[in-house]
């Protein structure tokens, strides 16, 4: 099967309007995600690279240019079809993991599918465990947050990004709150979703050693893409924590 | 989303601050039971006065001289002397389906005993007045006609005036009391019937033949009034029809000229009296609605403390799927379900404190349906009205903003 994109950026563009200044963000970014890649999107801040991930997500809508997700074309449909695209086309994991308190980590993971058509409550409940059993929680399902480690947070949240079986996962930092270790062993569930299932990923960082464990480094840098690369040297969780 | 998954969410949000959510439904139950306490106090009240009216006889007509209309030169009631003996004499003999007939002349007066003195209305009455009022005496017997035929100098007492006179539960009878400084005996006591509708002690009076207050108190030939009893299925409109009918002939009043007397039934006296009532039942209500209000009000500042507490969950909500429309339902159900738990809690705390002061005034307390109806509609409503705004601020945040947020 020949890969075909996922995501496809043409010159797209995002002004933000403060007051009366117009502030512009991306200055035309031109990019295509092939189905099954683990893209990491690096560069300093202020480089559009996050708006660029929201625009992605379907948080926000682009000024200009175009973006298609799975031949969708993202500017042109209204709130509840964006809706519909969070729902179902992507997963989001981010920095501060976002669980809700007090919620206990089965139910956190059946959010979305609360928000999906036609999944009964015992469906939802199922797939929600699945889901954590996946990520190495089957033994944690009824703990509250509070009651788990950062890494074990972060698990629950890619479970929960997961459980509606998205085309993409979009994650934001998602090692920025967690030790070296654990950011390890987050990153190595990652390179499982992509190798075993083919799960097409884009990975926010601005550190240069997390973007080794991707596929491909696209940089950004003022608004545009500054280099678009293959990673030569590509660094194995799996293996690094089996020697350490 | 299905409704049984966004009542859940809301009844788990409002489980999660049990104490707040308490305070604020609080609010809204002391609205809504005000408003059926005030509403069954004042049914209440009607039903009582009405009981009262019936109980003082509901075919009875009452004859007041003097004018009720507005003319140019108006006199009071008592001030016109036209209303005299001779027309109880021609509205018995003129008018069919009277029993009794009591013609009434009042004064007040100084009352001395040798012991005690007390200032009490003194009622001049016919002998039938017992009769008309069904009222019992506790000692002695009313005086007679032929009392009445020599305006004799005798007295029956009510049971406030002989309390004050000759001390509580007193016989009294055969003893003698001056009113003006003229000797009457005491030949009865009334029981005690309690205060009228009108408010007025109907046991603190002492009543004594019409002919002995006209000769012998006041020196005059004219009456105040004139109590009349209809016959059992007599038409009471007909009656006063017929009894202003022989007034106006008897004192020869020219077709046009306004009346120089005024008949009543008691039914219309009540009417005015329960019209009264409502009023103030209205009026209580009014001021039990603005705490409904102000219980709304609590329940708006709370769901707008909510939503900006929850603008991060709010933000994830929307970034894993939710609609606009999902997040003002979760939100709105919230305060819904807020406002009918408070609203029910109302009704029954309403219900029960309008049951205990029923009994505590032995009043026939009245919790209307619609009463009920009403404050839990109002509850709702003031639910739905004030949660939409606080629900329309989460619906329309930003979901990145929503989740940047601190």
């Amino acid at each position: 099967m020949t890969p075909r994109p996922v995501i496809s950026v043409r010159d797209l563009t995002k002004h933000y309007v403060m007051g009366d200044q117009t502030v512009p963000v991306l200055h035309g970014v031109t990019l295509d995600v092939m189905q099954g890649e683990f893209v990491a999107l690096t560069g300093p801040s202020g480089s559009g690279k996050s708006t660029f991930m929201h625009l992605l997500g379907c948080l926000d809508q682009p000024t200009g240019g175009q973006l298609l997700l799975d031949g969708t074309d993202v500017s042109r449909v209204d709130g509840r079809a964006l809706a519909r695209l969070r729902n179902t086309e992507i997963g989001f994991v981010f920095q501060a993991f976002n669980l809700l308190a007090r919620t206990s980590a089965v139910e956190n993971v059946e959010l979305p599918l609360l928000y999906a058509p036609k999944v009964g409550a015992k469906e939802r409940r199922e797939r929600a465990i699945h889901a954590l059993q996946a990520v190495g929680l089957g033994e944690r399902l009824w703990h509250h947050p509070s009651q788990l480690s950062g890494g074990q947070q972060q698990r629950v949240a890619i479970a929960r990004a997961l459980v509606n079986t998205p085309r993409i996962l979009l994650a934001d930092e998602p090692t920025g709150n967690l030790d070296t270790r654990t950011s390890i062993e987050v990153l190595g569930i990652f390179q499982r979703l992509n190798a075993r299932d083919g799960l097409t990923i884009v990975l926010v960082t601005h550190e240069p050693d997390i973007a080794e464990y991707a596929t491909r480094v696209v940089s950004f840098r003022d608004g545009v893409v500054r280099s678009d690369h293959a990673v030569a040297a590509r660094r194995d969780a799996t293996k690094e924590l089996q020697a350490a | 989303m299905s409704i049984m998954v966004t009542c859940t969410i809301a009844a788990k949000a409002l489980a999660r601050n049990a104490m707040r959510t308490a305070l604020t439904a609080l609010g809204l139950i002391i609205g809504v039971a005000a408003v059926i306490v005030m509403v069954a106090i004042g049914t209440g009240a009607r039903t009582s006065i009405e009981n009262q009216i019936r109980s003082a006889g509901s075919n009875i007509v009452m004859v007041s001289a003097g004018s009720g209309g507005f003319g140019p030169v108006r006199q009071g009631q008592g001030a016109v002397t036209t209303l005299v003996p001779e027309d109880a004499t021609a509205i018995l003999a003129q008018v069919p389906g009277i029993r009794y007939l009591s013609p009434g002349l009042n004064t007040r007066a100084q009352v001395v005993t040798t012991a005690a003195n007390w200032n009490t209305q003194i009622q001049g009455a016919g002998a039938s007045l017992v009769d008309i009022r069904a009222w019992p005496l506790q000692f002695g017997a009313f005086f007679t006609d032929a009392d009445v035929a020599r305006a004799a100098k005798v007295a029956v007492l009510g049971s406030v005036a002989r309390d004050q006179l000759f001390g509580a539960g007193a016989e009294a009878t055969g003893a003698t009391i001056r009113i003006k400084n003229q000797p009457f005996t005491v030949v009865g006591v009334l029981t005690s019937k309690g205060q009228a509708a009108m408010g007025q002690d109907q046991d603190d009076t002492i009543i004594v033949p019409y002919t002995t207050v006209q000769k012998r108190l006041l020196g005059v030939q004219h009456l105040t009034a004139m109590t009349i009893s209809a016959a059992d299925g007599v038409d009471l409109a007909r009656l006063s029809d017929q009894v202003a009918g022989v007034l106006r002939a008897e004192h020869r009043l020219q077709a046009g000229a306004a009346d120089d007397f005024l008949v009543r039934t008691l039914e219309e006296m009540a009417s005015v009296l329960t019209t009264t009532t409502d009023t103030m039942t209205y009026l209580l209500a009014g001021i039990a609605a603005v705490s409904l209000l102000v219980g709304g009000i609590g329940i708006m500042n709370i769901m707008l403390v909510s939503v900006t507490e929850r603008t991060r969950e709010i933000g994830l909500r929307l970034s894993v799927g939710a609609r606009d429309r999902d997040v003002l339902m979760q939100f709105m159900v919230e305060a819904l379900v807020l406002s009918v738990a408070g609203g029910a809690i109302g009704v029954a705390l309403g219900f029960g404190l309008a049951m205990g002061v029923s009994a505590l005034l032995n009043w026939s307390a009245s919790v209307t349906p619609q009463a009920i109806a009403l404050s839990f509609g109002v509850a709702a409503a003031v639910g739905v009205f004030f949660g939409f705004y606080p629900a329309r601020k989460a619906a329309r945040l930003n979901p990145i903003e929503a989740l940047r947020y601190e």
